[in-house]
């Protein structure tokens, strides 16, 4: 869980490209059709490391759609992506706890 | 409460302006994040795990209520309904939207708050004692002199891009409930032989990665030399702090590598250069500060009224949080009320939108209109007549901010952790409300006595981890989550880093952990009011690893 930023680029696995929409840093991933996206289902997959780094050079030049894009694990269970570490598994859920909204009057 | 002037407001109202035109820009593309990303860092926003963070200056911890009413409001308007105190004593949002933000830029600036300088490698948010004005062991009120720093400090061009952030702390009481002693500059007013009230000036502390009680480089400092000393400190900083390696670019690492005597007279020399300048504080100018002050017109009342007797005798509930969460007044009649912010199972410094409207109706009709942040992030009421105890205590209890918990066991310090923060390595939050759990019966805290946990989720110490009684750091290893637990820690006026227990634990055993170390010490001590922290430097931390590592 070291910060994204400050990993190298070393594939062991099946990898996407994530990142924070600009206008409202929603968590997203960069898509199989190209663009963003929300869902993880509909990211692109890539298992290589030149593969990833050409994903991450579109995902980086598109400076207005999202910004600080990095490449994340994901495990496949069954064709499904979902993410492959405890970070990206909050980024996508929302954080571990209910949120302080159910206290108070 | 400080009363703004003309200057204030105009300066916030076209620092609005100016963010407003660079997100429009931002936004449109004409910005790369390269070009925004100092810009919006510097107006306080940060982008995190989920969404981008907005953290507001709270100047000194002293907000009015309709400053907290505002807060309340954006929090319902723009983010999700609650707000997160932290330990600089500034507050938090962390699902505002880019695009809204100059709009809540703009809100904040009615109310005479901003965001400016809470992030960056510049002067932070000078923060102080959050009974400062009140206290009863407390020489003269330390925001007169945070305000002046803060004035002084604000969009100053020659620190506006230090080799780091650095961090300003004041405190004016005996006992000191600013940390003063881990922070870049910590500065301590007391009054010296000749019965001259002036600064101890203290430098060098700090925690994150490199942790450093801070040294005393000038015993006695004049109230008039207060800018120009600092200025000289910031610098010889500024100029041989390092900007080549981010862990080694605190002034705390300078201070170490150079020794304090060099240090000293580095200091020395530059402010011989400029001390008896523009720099050198007029009493006129503090008078002016005072001036601006607006102090509570008390009543004359007398301690102990009928109503607060009666009441104490009546209701145990009441006579629990009394004895726990209020404390002297140097106005006789008066209390100060702490609210906790850590009950049961709940994120620690959160509060919403309800209750911030809330305390602040109470604030109003309690305390003239007055709250107090404090580092452990809890509030306070600073100007309660102790007649109205009771129906203050009753109406915090419905909104869950009478739990009596101050200084207890679960009112842990937490950073946000890995559920927010893009530097995390480890989650805090959700250890902290799993130790609130397994220390809810608060009879069982009060027998454990004054016990200070704090959690950081990494080496950054945003949870001030290192001064905690007993603290807990989040490390990775291999992707899973693992807490180094360290013990004896503290960060008043005897400031000591603690000392580490043994190898890190999973998350799972935490709880466990942190249960077994408080059970050893209630066996371990010597009486019923030796404090942890005595425990812990009376027998070291050996008797403890025995204790929890014997059966792991």
């Amino acid at each position: 869980m070291t910060a994204p930023s400050q990993q190298k680029l070393k594939i062991h696995g099946p990898v996407i490209v994530t990142a924070n929409r600009l206008s409202d840093g929603a968590v997203v991933y960069r898509a199989a059709i190209g663009g963003w996206t929300t869902r993880i289902e509909a990211a692109a997959v890539v298992t290589s490391a030149v593969a990833a780094k050409d994903l991450l050079t579109i995902a980086i030049a598109d400076d207005v759609g999202a910004v600080g894009a990095y490449v994340a694990p994901v495990e496949l269970n069954g064709g499904r992506i979902e993410p492959g570490n405890l970070r990206e598994r909050i980024r996508l859920a929302g954080p571990t706890f209910d949120l302080p909204i159910t206290f108070g009057i | 409460m400080y009363l703004y002037d003309d200057f204030d407001r105009t300066l916030v109202a076209e620092r609005v302006d100016e963010f407003r035109d660079q997100v429009t820009r931002r936004l449109s593309g004409e910005l790369s994040e390269d070009e925004f990303k100092p810009l919006r860092l510097m107006n306080g926003v940060y982008l995190q795990l989920h969404a981008y963070m907005l953290r507001i200056a709270i100047p000194y911890g002293t907000l009015s209520a309709d400053q907290l009413r505002t807060l309340a409001r954006i929090a319902r308007r723009y983010d999700r309904n609650y707000g997160h105190f932290t330990t600089r004593q500034n507050l938090q949002f962390n699902w505002i939207k880019l695009s809204d933000l100059p709009d809540v830029m703009a809100d904040l600036a009615q109310a005479g708050l901003h965001g400016m300088q809470t992030s960056g490698n510049c002067v932070r948010n000078i923060t102080t004692d959050q009974w400062a004005g009140i206290a009863p062991d407390e020489i003269e009120d330390p925001r007169i002199f945070a305000e002046i720093l803060r004035q002084h400090s604000t969009m100053h061009p020659e620190f506006s891009f230090l080799p780091r952030k650095f961090k300003i702390a004041i405190t004016a009481a005996k006992h000191d409930r600013a940390a003063v002693r881990v922070h870049d500059i910590g500065l301590r007013l007391h009054r010296n032989g000749a019965g001259e009230v002036g600064f101890e000036v203290i430098v060098g502390g700090g925690l994150g990665r490199t942790p450093f009680v801070g040294k005393t480089i000038k015993p006695f400092l004049h109230k008039r030399d207060l800018l120009s000393y600092v200025e000289a400190i910031l610098r010889v900083y500024n100029q041989y702090g390092r900007r080549d390696n981010i862990y080694k670019a605190r002034i705390k690492i300078l201070v170490h590598d150079l020794g304090i005597e060099k240090f000293a007279a580095e200091v020395d020399a530059e402010w011989q250069t400029i001390k008896d300048g523009a720099l050198s504080i007029d009493p006129a100018l503090i008078a002016d500060i005072v001036a601006r002050f607006c102090y509570p017109n008390y009543e004359s009342l007398s301690d102990q009224p009928g109503e607060l007797k009666r009441a104490r005798s009546a209701n145990p509930r009441f006579e629990t949080w009394f004895r726990n969460s209020v404390s002297a007044h140097r106005v006789s009649g008066y209390a100060i009320v702490t609210l906790s912010l850590k009950p049961e199972g709940a994120p620690p410094g959160d509060a919403t939108s309800e209750q911030m409207d809330e305390i602040a109706t109470l604030a109003d009709r309690y305390s003239f209109g007055e709250i107090r942040v404090g580092h452990e992030q809890n509030l306070v009421l600073p100007h309660v007549a102790q007649r109205d105890l009771p129906d203050l205590w009753a109406s915090l209890d419905k909104i869950d901010l009478a739990t009596p918990n101050i200084g207890l066991v679960s009112d842990i310090i937490a950073c946000p952790g890995l559920d927010y923060c893009s530097l995390a390595n480890t989650r805090s939050i959700p250890v902290a409300q799993e130790l609130t759990r397994r220390f809810s019966n608060l009879d069982s805290q009060r027998e454990i006595g004054r016990l200070h946990i704090t959690i950081s989720g990494c080496i950054n110490a945003c949870g001030l981890h290192h001064v905690g009684h007993d603290r807990i750091l989040g490390v990775e290893k291999n992707g899973q989550e693992f807490y180094q637990i360290t013990l004896g820690g503290r960060a008043d006026e005897k400031a000591e880093l603690g000392a580490l227990l043994g190898p890190a634990v999973p998350y799972a055993e935490v709880a466990d952990v942190i249960e077994d170390v408080v059970a050893a010490y209630v066996e371990l001590r010597e009486r019923p009011n030796e404090l942890f922290v005595e425990t812990v430097k009376r027998i070291g931390v050996e008797p403890f690893k025995e204790r929890v590592y014997a059966t792991r």
